[in-house]
């Protein structure tokens, strides 16, 4: 792997850029893997990376039945932040969070994280009070958030209505080392890293089944043949469903598009992350200018990647009474990503019924900001065969125990 | 956008108009259940990439629940019924079923 530098840039300027090289190898698949991960997204490629970084273990391979990033990790709004409820969802976003500060050194790859803040706003007495008891609960947990009236809220983002017709802004909570990551990056990165390792990355590669010899996974069945591995972890969102009932068992899990769209660019306006939880909406300014909003999630299961169209006319109703002056903008792209949602809406990291498979997933609407985080965790995980102190709580056990990690900010909406 | 027909009223009735329930045909448990049994009820689902057997309410309409098997791919409504049914009907599996086979396998 050729590292990226200033001084490569500069050599590779008087070479016509000749000699830069693949980012990371597309091998024929081997016989066998000490570890083999299914889905090559953000969360697979993570734990890959981690498994190599933390723990030693390279004889891997991350399977993907599409292209490199081309789920949600591709799909989404890049937002960052850590400002959640529950200790163990704070523990394990906050780790993430704080992985992406140095992302970019760690990976030789600019992930271009931009720690420009992220407000949400508080627009009913109910959020407000929910908004000050996250801020209280973040103080102790160690995650820098502090719960700002509606002036300060003004003076960071000079764009907003106040005064909407339905729910003027009373407050908001808000997390100055939130913010963004280029997300296909943050794929690109992790896999180039994965790959000077010495682990193969298969694309155009599906999983179509799982064998396991009395009651311990032996080999996966793929559209390139069959590969043993030792252990198996499944980190495939939407698809989680699927991949379980190969493997022989059933996950609390139901898959739903979540929509997102991009207006047309124009000047900076925005330099924070604005989410309004009670109107349904959130809205960034990407880099290039354009207007990055988040919508709903549909309420029934479904795999279309598209999304109903309602959503977007509520999501963009609430955000031009949010912020009157995007009233005329055009949106340019629209797209669905299909989120696996949790019954309690935080995710599972977690051993199965069957000996040598786990799963991480459940992420539903918050997989982006987690990906380091999450891949760290799972790392580990699979690395000891035992959960290590992220991931321990978020046990797919908790389900039949009651032992639930209820996160109301999660509420199936904004991330 | 997603249309159904409320096999009560015969309203053919977009999304807007409906409320989505979730997993159709779930074997309700009680007091005296096991543990792996309630958190089947609760949690576990089959989330197929297919034909899913789901519940909807005609929220906007006259109210009524009622079921109806969908394709969560390709959004194809096969039919809607009665929600006093314990099973989908004969005749709406026999034309699932010559659905796919038209379509080719899956």
């Amino acid at each position: 792997m050729r590292r990226y530098s200033a001084f490569a840039i500069a050599r590779e300027a008087l070479r016509h850029h000749a000699g830069w090289g693949r980012a990371w190898a597309s091998p024929e698949p081997k016989k066998r893997y000490d570890v083999i991960i299914v889905g090559a997204g953000g969360h697979g490629l993570a734990t890959a990376y981690y498994l190599g970084k933390n723990h030693g273990i390279t004889n891997v391979a991350v399977l993907e039945k599409g292209w490199l990033g081309g789920g949600n990790t591709g799909r989404n709004t890049t937002i960052i932040r850590s400002n959640y409820l529950q200790d163990p969802s704070a523990a394990i976003y906050e780790k993430a969070r704080s992985l992406y500060e140095t992302l970019s050194q760690d990976l030789n790859m600019n992930v271009m994280f931009s720690p420009r803040g992220v407000i949400m706003l508080a627009q009913t007495h109910h959020e407000v009070r929910g908004y000050q008891r996250t801020a209280h609960a973040n103080a102790l947990q160690g995650v820098a958030t502090e719960f700002i009236g509606p002036a300060r809220v003004k003076e960071l983002v000079p764009i907003i209505n106040l005064d909407g017709p339905r729910y003027p802004v009373l407050g908001g909570l808000w997390q100055a080392r939130g913010g963004t990551a280029r997300h296909d990056t943050v794929a690109w990165g992790y896999a180039r890293a994965c790959s000077a390792m010495g682990m193969d990355i298969i694309q155009n590669c599906a999983v179509t089944g799982v064998e396991t010899e009395s009651g311990q996974v032996r080999a996966v069945n793929t559209s390139k043949g069959r590969i043993e591995c030792g252990k198996l972890a499944l980190v495939v969102a939407g698809h989680s469903s699927e991949l379980a009932e190969m493997a022989g068992f059933r996950l609390p899990i139901e898959s739903v598009a979540l929509q997102a769209l991009v207006s047309e660019p124009i000047k900076p306006c925005m330099d924070v992350v604005v989410m309004a939880n009670t109107v349904h909406g959130y809205m960034s300014q990407s880099d290039k200018g354009e207007m990055v909003i988040g919508g709903g999630t549909d309420g029934f299961n479904n795999y279309t990647q598209r999304g109903s169209f309602h959503h977007i006319e509520e999501t963009v109703r609430a955000l031009v009474e949010t912020f009157p002056m995007i009233s005329r903008l055009k949106m340019l792209r629209q797209w669905g990503g299909i989120v696996d949602m949790t019954g309690d809406r935080s995710p599972i990291l977690s051993k199965t019924p069957v000996g040598g498979v786990y799963v991480n997933c459940g992420w539903g609407t918050g997989g982006f900001k987690s990906i380091p985080g999450s891949g760290w965790a799972m790392a580990e995980l699979v690395a000891k065969d035992a959960p290590g102190p992220l991931a321990a709580p978020f046990g797919m056990e908790r389900f039949r125990e009651g032992r639930f990690i209820d996160e109301s900010v999660a509420a199936g909406v904004a991330h | 956008m997603l249309t159904l027909e409320c096999p009560y009223c015969g309203i053919k009735a977009d999304e807007t108009e409906l409320a989505p329930g979730g997993e159709a045909h779930l074997k309700r448990q009680g007091p005296g259940a096991s543990d792996e049994e309630f958190e089947g009820y609760m949690f576990a689902r089959a989330n197929p990439k297919g034909v899913h057997f789901e519940r909807w309410r005609h929220a906007m309409g006259c109210g009524k629940w009622f079921l109806a098997a969908r394709d969560t791919v390709t959004l194809e409504v096969y039919g809607t019924y009665p929600a006093q049914t314990a099973a989908p009907p004969k005749a709406l599996m026999e034309k699932i079923e010559k659905r796919q086979s038209d379509r080719g396998g899956k």
